[in-house]
């Protein structure tokens, strides 16, 4: 089986060499890799972007910058970190490379499909980048755009929306490409009920991003035509309703942060049975609980409105079904959980940071319950106890499932074996980090600090000086483990084919797989995460 | 489980004509009933017509009547998720 030579080495279509074999690439992981190096800049360029406004927090009045940097800053690093980081990063660099291996398949259904897709998004890059060097100056108002602010603000707004409309087409098409391949390009032998749960995650994320994402291009499109034609759909003076503008941004948007959680979810469920050399506790309950979070999460938009003065019949119903979602995600967390109870536990960098998710992501999960209830929320609406929950739910979640999914798969894709050491030091930093940047946020929040204001009352002075810290101890956590695995592409420590004993596809071709993926038909397992034949074999 | 193998329904002419004069038919029922005033039910009727329709176009010229289950059920999920879309955010304008 070892006789086909990589990916790497070999290009698809054949024959095509140096940048051509990447640019014109078909293959689904040399794609995955493409995404890797795009979003990994702007991922550090976002964390960056992060690290200055906390220092600007850090002492009161103006520290390095004013109000108006800070809001662009704030709105460059939100807009980044949610078009250009959470929605795409694990779907479109893991999910293209491992759900076809995983699949049983060969490719993507539409290959050159998924070119186009990388090339939107690189599209969509260059276009944000071109809307902060021409135009009025940088866009200033938060990643949410809310009118009538958006469409008075001298920044440049048109621009900025329309890289993100580029971007959303980019989304489309890899979930698109998902669902296609995974009815259409499954293995024969795999039933549903065998689909390895990162894939089954992927699935379920698909359908939100076909279906949510025509709602917010349409609302960037209308965005701009109210800027430059001035139609009246959200301006109250002439006649329009602003509120429109949130119900339509939040019907995209909130199903948005599903789309950024729920892969995630699927690379922890993964990675906690390889570790716990222990079939995942309730396979079944994990996939209906994904597609449950994928149809429930898009009928709860409006609870980012309850302040926004609508209608109390709503706040009532919006709210009640906020609470249903929280149930889905219990399930996955128990799951976890009971996974690890009784299995044999093999720590790892990954599964350390699957660790730190379960706990970073319950407390998101947690503090959201505050935000859904509209009684709590109206007392810590827009405070910075909303900012410290999505930053527990988005980089305390999808940020270190991200990271896990790197040191998991990152042998598989490369074909080398990182250091450990350095990996655990940059992880157990960037937990405490995270820790002490975050909790002090949710402090300052329930004792009034507003967000997106670049200066304070002098009575949240010590809680921000304290953050502070924490995000460059949190930040140094994340570089160094982003600078461990890019330097053990030079060491070249070969990796086995199976280095953790995974039980799903990918672990059976070689590492880096070939370019077709497999060289003899793959076995179809009746259980995805039947580990008998790994834990026999360790025994032996 | 779905299969993988294509199958091509042709629609023969005949039938083609008959759904396009169905259209032209509805079309002129749209264009009368517009001329009838009846109150409250004015925008129903005219939506009920618009409706069918559509449903003859997505069924016979659009294929989605010999589709296999994935792309039917594809289909009415889109148009149950526009309908909660559009259908939640009117909790919030009634009752405002
Ligand atoms: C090292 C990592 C990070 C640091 C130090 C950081 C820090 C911050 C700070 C200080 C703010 C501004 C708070 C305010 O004044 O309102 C902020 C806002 C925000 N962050 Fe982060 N963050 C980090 C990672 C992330 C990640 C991974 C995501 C998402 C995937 C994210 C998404 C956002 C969003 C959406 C906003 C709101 C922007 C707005 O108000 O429009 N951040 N972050």
């Amino acid at each position: 089986m070892t006789t086909a030579q990589s990916y790497l080495e070999h290009s698809s279509p054949p024959g095509r060499r140096g940048w051509k074999a990447w640019l014109l690439t078909h293959d689904h992981k040399r794609l995955g890799l493409m995404y890797l190096w795009a979003i990994l800049f702007w991922f550090v360029l976002a964390v960056l972007l992060g690290l200055l406004m906390r220092t600007e927090l850090m002492g009161a009045g103006r520290t390095i910058m004013g109000a108006e940097t800070y809001s662009s800053m704030f709105t460059l690093h939100g807009v980044i970190m949610i078009f250009f980081f959470g929605i795409p990063a694990i779907p479109a660099i893991f999910g293209n490379f491992f759900l076809p291996i995983q699949l049983g398949a060969d490719d993507v259904f539409f290959p050159r499909l998924n070119l186009l897709s990388w090339y939107l998004f690189m599209f969509g890059g260059g276009f944000a980048i071109f809307s902060l060097f021409f135009g009025d100056g940088f866009p200033d108002t938060g990643w949410t755009f809310y009118v009538p602010f958006s469409i008075s603000s001298a920044g440049n707004v048109s621009l900025t929306v329309t890289a993100a409309f580029i971007l959303g087409m980019s989304s489309m098409l890899t979930g698109l490409n998902f669902v296609t391949t995974f009815h259409r390009l499954r293995h024969k032998g795999m039933g549903l009920m065998k689909i390895p749960l990162f894939t089954w995650s992927l699935y379920a994320t698909a359908w939100v991003q076909i279906l949510a994402t025509p709602v917010i291009a349409i609302t960037f499109v209308l965005v701009v035509l109210e800027r430059l034609l001035a139609i009246g759909l959200f301006e109250p003076d002439r006649g329009g309703d602003p509120l429109l503008y949130q119900h339509l941004f939040w019907m995209y948007s909130h199903p948005a942060v599903y789309i950024i959680i729920l892969p995630a979810m699927g690379v922890i469920s993964e990675i906690i049975p390889v570790f716990s050399r222990k079939a995942i506790f309730g396979y079944k309950g994990i996939v209906y609980s994904s597609l449950a979070i994928a149809i429930a999460g898009s009928l709860v938009w409006a609870h980012h409105m309850y302040t926004s003065g609508m209608s109390d019949v709503s706040v009532f119903v919006f709210s009640l079904l906020t609470f249903l979602v929280a149930v889905p995600s219990a399930v996955k967390v128990f799951s976890w959980v009971s996974t690890m109870y009784r299995g044999s536990i093999a720590m790892s960098p990954p599964f350390f940071l699957s660790l730190c998710f379960i706990y970073l992501f319950t407390v998101g999960g947690l503090t959201g319950l505050v935000l859904g209830a509209a009684g709590t929320d109206i007392h810590v609406h827009d405070t910075h106890f909303v900012v410290a929950h999505f930053h527990f739910v988005m980089l305390g979640g999808t940020g270190f499932a991200f990271f896990a999914a790197l040191h998991y798969w990152w042998p598989k894709m490369f074909g080398v074996l990182y250091r450990n050491r350095p990996a655990y030091v940059g992880a157990v930093a960037a937990a405490v980090g995270f820790v002490f940047h975050f909790v002090p946020m949710l402090i300052l929040g329930m004792q009034g600090m507003p967000r997106r204001y670049y200066d304070y009352l002098p009575q949240y002075e010590t809680g921000n000086f304290l953050a502070g810290f924490g995000a460059y101890l949190l930040v140094f956590g994340l570089l160094l483990m982003l600078l461990n695995l890019v330097l053990s592409l030079r060491g070249r420590r070969t990796a086995p084919a199976n280095p953790w004993g995974g039980t799903t596809l990918e672990w059976t071709v070689p590492s880096p797989p070939p370019v077709e993926n497999f060289t003899a038909t793959p076995e179809i397992k009746d259980f995805p995460y039947d580990f008998s034949e790994i834990v026999a074999n360790s025994k032996k | 489980m779905e299969s993988s193998e294509e199958h091509r329904h042709i629609v023969g002419y005949g039938q083609l004509a008959v759904v396009l004069a169905l259209l032209l038919a509805l079309t002129g029922v749209t264009v009368a009933v517009s001329y009838i005033d009846l109150g409250f039910l004015n925008v129903p009727a005219a939506l009920t017509i618009a409706t069918l329709k559509a449903a003859l176009v997505l069924l016979f010229f659009m294929h989605l009547r010999y589709e296999g289950p994935i792309i039917r059920y594809g289909f009415i999920t889109t148009v149950m998720f526009l309908a909660i879309m559009i259908g939640f955010t009117f909790w919030d304008v009634a009752f405002r």
